[in-house]
This record gives structure tokens, sequence and C-alpha cells, in this order.
């Protein structure tokens, strides 16, 4: 590991109750730089949870969550998360990110630089100057997309990132993630559709009903899940991938 | 009656140097009132909004209640507060335009503070897990979103402004209705009218009610805009 890394990501144990049953259930896993994870699961078990809990939006109710090296609390970020559905700031495409940077600590000009690189990167440079939250629902979480790569964070966290997108849409954003995965960033990505998993997945982590059941390499997984409840996911999910 | 509404409107129509000075002075009065509020209940709202502090529910339930707060009791409260044997009486203040200020400043502080801790608690929900995704602090976070809601803000200060220009109460009691110290729109038409100079008080009338209608199209219009140019 290079120095200073963030990786490997240990959880021991974690758990995540709001009264009721655990909406995660004594998860422990490490994850480490390389190869993409998907994060599969039917909806309701408690993927975007766990992806909260690792990205420290969400605190354990037990069980213990560490990075190889802890982050100080305001210093800039070495994760960045994209969610479903973008939150952008009533400003201009290119102020959104400059914003992301702002709060990292970063200066001008690198600022502009990295800006204009990361627009370019997702291909909105053409629309810069145009109020973010006037762009298409594609267009946004692509700005989202560049927003989180501007940062060049070690490790990019995805929510369901295509869910409310069309294909052509979707086509795009995945085009984007699979460079980001090429350039080096570690991709943790949640979802329940099995065709992106097979897409952009390295590994898959398999959660059901807030419990990690299943964790194996993408082709495996789907040629020979071990697990009862992925069989049954795979099976019932595949004729709308 | 009609006699006189032609009279009112010719007094406004030449500008009579009177009607002139009670407008100038309300003007003066509200907006100064307006812009003290704002400068204190805008960073105030925000912090509510977006800061977790022990007894938070109790400070919002309470703010939205000072809303609604009677013009005669803050004008009361001022007053005492003001007078020769209250705790402020040394500064000589009461009976002039600066103790108008303080009391619709008073009365109007709540109304800014409470409506701007709507608009940015909202926008805190929407925004808060991307703003601390990216690292924001709470500070931080405050200002961005004080930024981000400028529309909203806009609409809230000129409700403020219309609740101010407005009463009577307040100004009433801490003016004293002084003919050309303290003497404002609402105070003059309460006392025309008791007096029976109509003209006068409805040419003011008038005036009031159409800064009301215009403060409130400037409002409304602001936030089209906005929303078609910002979304």
């Amino acid at each position: 590991m290079n120095q200073g890394s963030i990786l490997p990501l240990r959880l021991a144990e974690v758990s995540f109750t709001v009264g009721g049953p655990a909406i995660i259930d004594r998860v422990s896993l490490e994850i480490d730089a390389g190869p993409s994870t998907i994060i599969l699961g039917a909806n309701g078990a408690g993927k975007s949870v766990l992806m909260r809990l690792m990205h420290g939006l969400l605190a354990p109710s037990s069980g213990r969550i560490e990075w190889s090296s802890p982050e100080r609390p305001g210093a800039p970020r070495k994760q960045a998360m994209v969610f479903q559905r973008p939150v952008m700031l009533r400003r201009s495409a290119y102020a959104n990110v400059a914003y992301a940077l702002k709060i990292a600590g970063i200066l001008e000009p690198r600022r502009g630089a990295l800006v204009r690189e990361a627009l370019d990167s997702v291909g909105l440079s053409h629309l810069a100057r145009r109020p973010a939250r006037v762009l298409s629902g594609g267009e946004q979480q692509r700005l989202a997309l560049a927003r989180a790569w501007a940062l060049h964070p070690e490790v990019l966290f995805l929510d369901e990132p295509t869910a409310s997108l069309d294909p052509s849409a979707t086509r795009e954003i995945e085009s984007v993630i699979k460079a980001f995965d090429a350039a080096g960033t570690k991709v943790v990505m949640a979802t329940h559709n099995l065709g992106q998993a097979r897409r952009l997945g390295d590994e898959i982590l398999f959660l059901d009903q807030g419990r990690l059941v299943e964790r194996a390499p993408v082709v495996e997984f789907f040629a020979r899940p071990k697990s009862e409840q992925a069989a049954a996911f795979i099976k019932g999910e595949l004729p709308w991938t | 009656m009609s006699e006189a509404l032609t009279a009112a409107v010719e007094m406004l129509v030449r500008l009579d140097p009177k009607l002139v000075e009670i407008v100038l002075l309300s003007l003066r009065v509200s907006l100064s009132a307006v812009a003290i509020s704002a400068l204190l209940g805008l960073p105030v709202g925000a912090a509510i909004a977006v800061g977790r502090f022990p007894g938070r529910q109790t400070v919002i339930v309470l703010l939205n209640a000072l809303m609604g707060l009677p013009p005669v009791v803050v004008g009361l409260l001022v007053y005492l507060l003001l007078s020769r044997a209250g705790p402020l009486g040394a500064l000589g203040i009461l009976f002039t335009p600066l103790a108008m200020v303080v009391a619709q400043s008073i009365l109007i502080l709540p109304i800014i503070a409470a409506l701007s801790r709507q608009a940015i608690d909202d926008a805190w929900r929407e925004y808060e897990e991307q703003l601390r995704s990216l690292g924001a602090r709470r500070m931080n976070a405050a200002l961005t979103l004080l930024w981000d809601t400028r529309f909203s803000l806009l609409t809230t200060i000129l409700a403020g402004f219309g609740r101010a220009a407005a009463e009577v109460g307040a100004v009433m009691i801490v003016g004293g209705n002084i003919d050309g110290v303290t003497r404002v729109m609402t105070t003059a038409i309460a006392l025309e009218t008791s007096k029976g100079d109509l003209p006068l008080a409805l040419g003011l009338g008038m005036i009031l009610i159409a800064i009301v209608i215009a403060v409130n199209a400037a409002a409304y219009l602001t936030k089209e805009l906005a929303q078609r140019r910002y979304g």
C-alpha cells in the first residue's frame, strides 16, 4: 500500500438499528484497494445504509468501522460519495465542482484547473456556466461524478447512481465510472441491477436483510451462487436486466 | 366621501409636502428596522436550522409563537425600557424615530428568524448528506445554505418589511405620533381619521396599500425568476 492510504477499510461486527429489527446485522468485512466492489441486494437489504456507515454519514449502533489511516475531522476527505439523487447547489455547474474543492482547502489557481479537468472528464465542459439545477437528471449525475472526481478520492462510493436515469444516461454514467476505476480509484457501488453489477464489478458483496450473505468474484457469483438467497435473487431479477 | 377621495388623489398627484414627509419617514423607519432584523435574524435562523443543541425544539416553538407578537405589547415593553425611569431611559431616545426603529426591529426579528429558520431547515434536509460527505463543517454549511436559499430569504425579509410598514401600535406608543418628527403613515391615518381629515388619511392609505402590493409582487416575481433561472 502506498503511504498514507486510507485503505483497507475494516468493519467488525457492525450493526445499525433504529428501533425494530437491525437494518445492518453484524457485518464484518475488509475492503481493499484494487478491484471494484459491488454491493448487491434487493430493495431494503441495507445497501445504502451500509455505504453510509462506511462513508461516515451514519454511526454504527455497535461494532467498529476503521480506515487504515483515520480521518481527522476538518481535514480534506480522501473518500467521496455519489448519491442516487444528486444534490446540486443553486449555482453554476462549474461553481458546484469548485465548491467541493474549496471545502477541501484547494486554492486557486489549482482549483480552476481541477474543475475544468473534472468537467472535461464527464463531458460537461460546454455546460460549465449553466445553473446546475436546471441540467437534466443524467447531466446532474455526471456533474455529481465530476464533483467527486475533482477531489481525486482514494475511494468513491456510489449509491445506485443510475436508478432514476434512462438507459442512455445510464450508459454515460457507467462509462464515467469505468474511467474512474481504470484511473485507480477504488469503486464501491450499491446496485440492484444485475447487468450493471456484471458490467462494472470485479467482486460482489451480497446483502440480504442486513446480513452479508456472500462475497465472491463477479463471474463466480453469477455462475455458482453459494447461498440460497443469492440464487433466488439472481433468478428473480434476471428477466428485468 | 367622493369629495375626500378626489382630494386625496389630488394630494398624491401634486406630491403634497406633508404627505411626502410622512411617507419618507415611514420608509426610513421600517427599512432601517428590516435591515437590523435581517442582519440579526438570518444568522440566528441559520444557526437554529443547522445546529443541534438541547432545547432546540423549544426555541423553534417560541420563535414561531413570537411571530404573532402584538405590536402594542412590543410598543409597551420598549416604552418601559426607554422611558425616563426605565433601564435605558438615560439614552433619551423615547419619542424619536430611533425608538420606533428599535420597536419595529423587535417586532419583526422573530418573523425573519423563524421564517428563515424554516427555509434553511428544509434546504438542510436536502443538502445535509451531500455537504457532510464533502466534509463541510456546520459553520460552513450554514453559510452555504444562507446563500443557496437567498431567494426564499428575500421573500422572508419582504414579509418583515410588510409587517413593519403596516403596524401602528408599536410606533404610536414609542414614537408618540409627533407632527413632523415621529408621524408615520399608519399613525397619521389613525389620527386624521379620528379628526375627520379624510383626504390625507385616504391618500396615505392608498400609498400604504400600493407599497404592500408592490412588495408582494416583487417577492413573487423574484422567486419565480429565480426558480426558472436556478431551479
